[in-house]
């Protein structure tokens, strides 16, 4: 109809708000995306390519970094090389042409697996733990729980460094030091109070009528909690999980201070491919992009549970 | 179905006490619906029968075994809460089938499949029983509720306010279907509400709750016709019972002691005033379609009446008020000549 406009619509936005609004998380994607494109793009430069300025946005692709990254190399005179068997693989030609021989593979997939074991490891004990505390704390009369619940807040309350003495000391008296036991329990320990925290309030909203009917039907409270509250609390879990991987993935301060070796997990390891001669950016780039894979991929599998997680509670159905 | 024994059962709450020496026989078959304003325990008294809460003194009985200390688990008792008690993650069917795939029950697959089927049948969402639980209305989600309490046969069905989320008209029709099934099945209920048209038309017995005692307990008509007292005579009747000073109306021969008078519209008599013999004024009339309400001011009274929808009463008019066989209350409440 000429002459008439339009009424707002207060629930559909408009066609242009919807495109302002594209655009700026586009923007806003691109401008946090740029880092980590960067490491990926570096990840495949070879070194001479990684240090040249003006960087190179456009660049041939080597796999020189991850081939460092895997191996350990020796230094040799183009005179020896050329006196060794001819190379048998494309890894062995590529590390020749830079006057290098391998010498064997390198640390990173133990310290990987170690990464996997020990933040793995904690999350779930964590999360198991927290959700039964908190659990626990939700439904039950637990004497002092006000003052339990804010010990249990109060051990977050100063950096984790800051008792890094101490724990060293303990870690050492008990044994527990460079292992992956020791790791996991320490992890576990930081995690433990945000998730009962914050699962906490997850199981809070979940009204007592679901156990309580489930504990008339014919279950015992254990077998309500699996069956009536488990499946309402799993996006709460879920996000807690996230946040607990992330941090004992992540963890470096306590990680270089008590593992040297056999318990070493990735984020201590990575500065140490940098390498004694040259710095060997592309490779120190690649255990990088290898190192955020793991989280990348557990997010993507959680994002339903992490973004119902996020506005959980805000809408009353 | 068996009886149900509530013998001198207490039960506090820090320093409130929620339910008080409460005594209370549920017959075999029958309906029995607790009345009584908010915090006057009756939930506590249906929580208790379940097991959700243990009694601090007294004892229950289900079928003549002692469950005081029981698990929920194991009273077969079943229990329709007034919100909240589907599961969300679950499909109709399988929230129909939960209670029958207790650990405690394991009824078998085609047996659960069979009963959950009749009970959808009854209850008329056979057509919803693949849909998830979150996407049905309120009704559907209310009948599913109850639905989770008929697949199984318990000693005796808890219905907490099992209607009260629902709009009038679904209200209605689910009342009806209630009191069918229960005729059905020969059900033993204990169904609290604050709706008293569902106390009157539901209940074998109403019980008056006040403050976790029970006040009274009698038939729908002698809850409504013969009231204990003051408290009682003011939780049935629409529109409320009114209470007048001895006096303000003329009664005929009120009995000694007589400090309150109970009206409701079918013991007041009004006519238009001639000459000088009017005690009140009609406020207003209420057209409420079926009936009208007409409220009447005595003095700095407020009376509030049905009258025929054929009244040629209007506001303003001066009426003449009196009184044919009302309540008499004496000072502490309670009836005078009551009981009979």
């Amino acid at each position: 109809m000429p002459g008439l406009t339009q009424a707002h619509s207060v629930v559909a936005p408009s066609t242009a708000s919807r495109r302002i609004a594209g655009a700026l998380v586009i923007v806003y994607a691109i401008i946090t995306m740029i880092p980590l494109l960067w490491i990926i793009a570096t990840s495949f430069k070879t070194p001479p390519d990684s240090i040249s300025y003006p960087p190179k946005v456009i660049f041939t692709p080597s796999l020189e970094g991850y081939v460092n990254l895997f191996t350990t190399r020796t230094r040799q005179t183009p005179e020896v090389i050329a006196t060794l068997p001819p190379p048998t693989t494309w890894y062995d030609k590529l590390v020749r042409s830079r006057n290098m021989v391998i010498a064997g593979p390198s640390n990173v997939i133990p310290r990987f697996v170690n990464s996997i074991i020990i933040a793995f490891g904690s999350t779930f004990l964590a999360v198991f733990l927290g959700t039964l505390a908190a659990y626990g704390f939700s439904r039950f009369k637990v004497p002092l729980k006000d003052d339990l619940l804010f010990f249990i807040l109060s051990t977050r309350m100063m950096p984790p460094i800051a008792v890094a003495i101490p724990i060293y000391l303990m870690y050492r008296e008990l044994g527990l030091s460079d292992t992956k036991l020791g790791m996991i329990l320490l992890y576990t320990a930081v995690n433990v109070s945000l998730a009962v925290w914050l699962l906490k309030g997850f199981i809070d909203e979940i009204p007592r009528e679901y156990e309580e009917a489930a504990m008339i039907d014919g279950y015992t409270r254990l077998q309500a909690f699996r069956k009536a509250v488990l499946p309402q609390a799993a996006t709460g879990i879920a996000a807690t999980a996230i946040f607990c991987l992330i941090f004992a993935w992540n963890e470096y301060a306590f990680a270089v201070l008590l593992t040297s070796g056999t318990a070493q997990t990735m984020p201590p390891f990575i500065p140490f491919i940098i390498g004694e001669g040259g710095q060997d950016w592309p490779a120190v780039a690649a255990a990088t992009t290898l190192f955020v894979i793991p989280i990348f991929v557990f997010t993507i599998l959680l994002r339903k549970h992490l973004l119902r997680g996020i506005t959980f509670g805000a809408v009353r159905k | 179905m068996a009886d149900v024994v509530l013998d001198g059962v207490t039960k506090r709450f820090g320093t409130t006490t929620a339910i008080d020496d409460l005594n209370l026989t549920i017959a075999d078959g029958e309906l029995i619906v607790l009345l009584g304003p908010t915090g006057a325990g009756k939930t506590t008294t249906l929580r208790l029968v379940a097991g959700l809460e243990r009694a601090d003194q007294g004892r229950i009985f289900i079928g003549g075994h002692d469950v005081t200390t029981v698990e929920p688990a194991g009273r077969d008792v079943t229990f329709v809460f007034q919100q909240y008690s589907l599961y969300p993650h679950l499909s109709v069917y399988d929230n129909l089938a939960f209670p029958l795939r207790s650990p405690a029950r394991r009824v078998a697959e085609p047996e659960i499949k069979r009963r959950v089927t009749d009970i959808a049948t009854m209850l008329r969402i056979a057509h919803k029983l693949q849909n998830r639980a979150t996407q049905l209305s309120g009704g559907e989600m209310q009948r599913v509720a109850i639905g989770r309490a008929l697949v199984r046969r318990p000693s005796i069905y808890l219905m907490d306010e099992p209607l009260s989320s629902l709009d009038a008209k679904l209200r209605s029709d689910l009342r009806l279907e209630l009191k069918r099934i229960q005729q059905d099945l020969g059900a033993t209920i204990l169904y609290v509400t604050h709706d008293q048209i569902e106390a009157m038309t539901l209940a074998s017995r109403i019980g008056i709750l006040n403050a976790g005692r029970l006040v009274q307990i009698g038939s729908p008509r002698e809850i409504y016709r013969n009231p204990a007292n003051l408290y009682v005579a003011a939780r049935l009747g629409q529109p409320a019972i009114n209470l007048v000073p001895e006096g303000l109306i003329p009664a005929g021969s009120a009995p000694a002691g007589t400090r309150t008078i109970g009206a409701r519209t079918e013991h007041l008599r009004i006519e238009k005033a001639s000459n000088g013999h009017a005690i009140g004024k009609v406020e207003w009339i209420e057209h409420l379609g079926d009936q009208n309400h007409l409220h009447v001011s005595v003095g700095d009274r407020k009376l509030t009446t049905l009258v025929d929808p054929q009244t040629d009463l209007v506001a303003g008019d001066q009426v003449a008020l009196s009184l044919v066989d009302p309540l008499y209350f004496d000072q502490a409440g309670n009836r005078i000549g009551g009981g009979n």
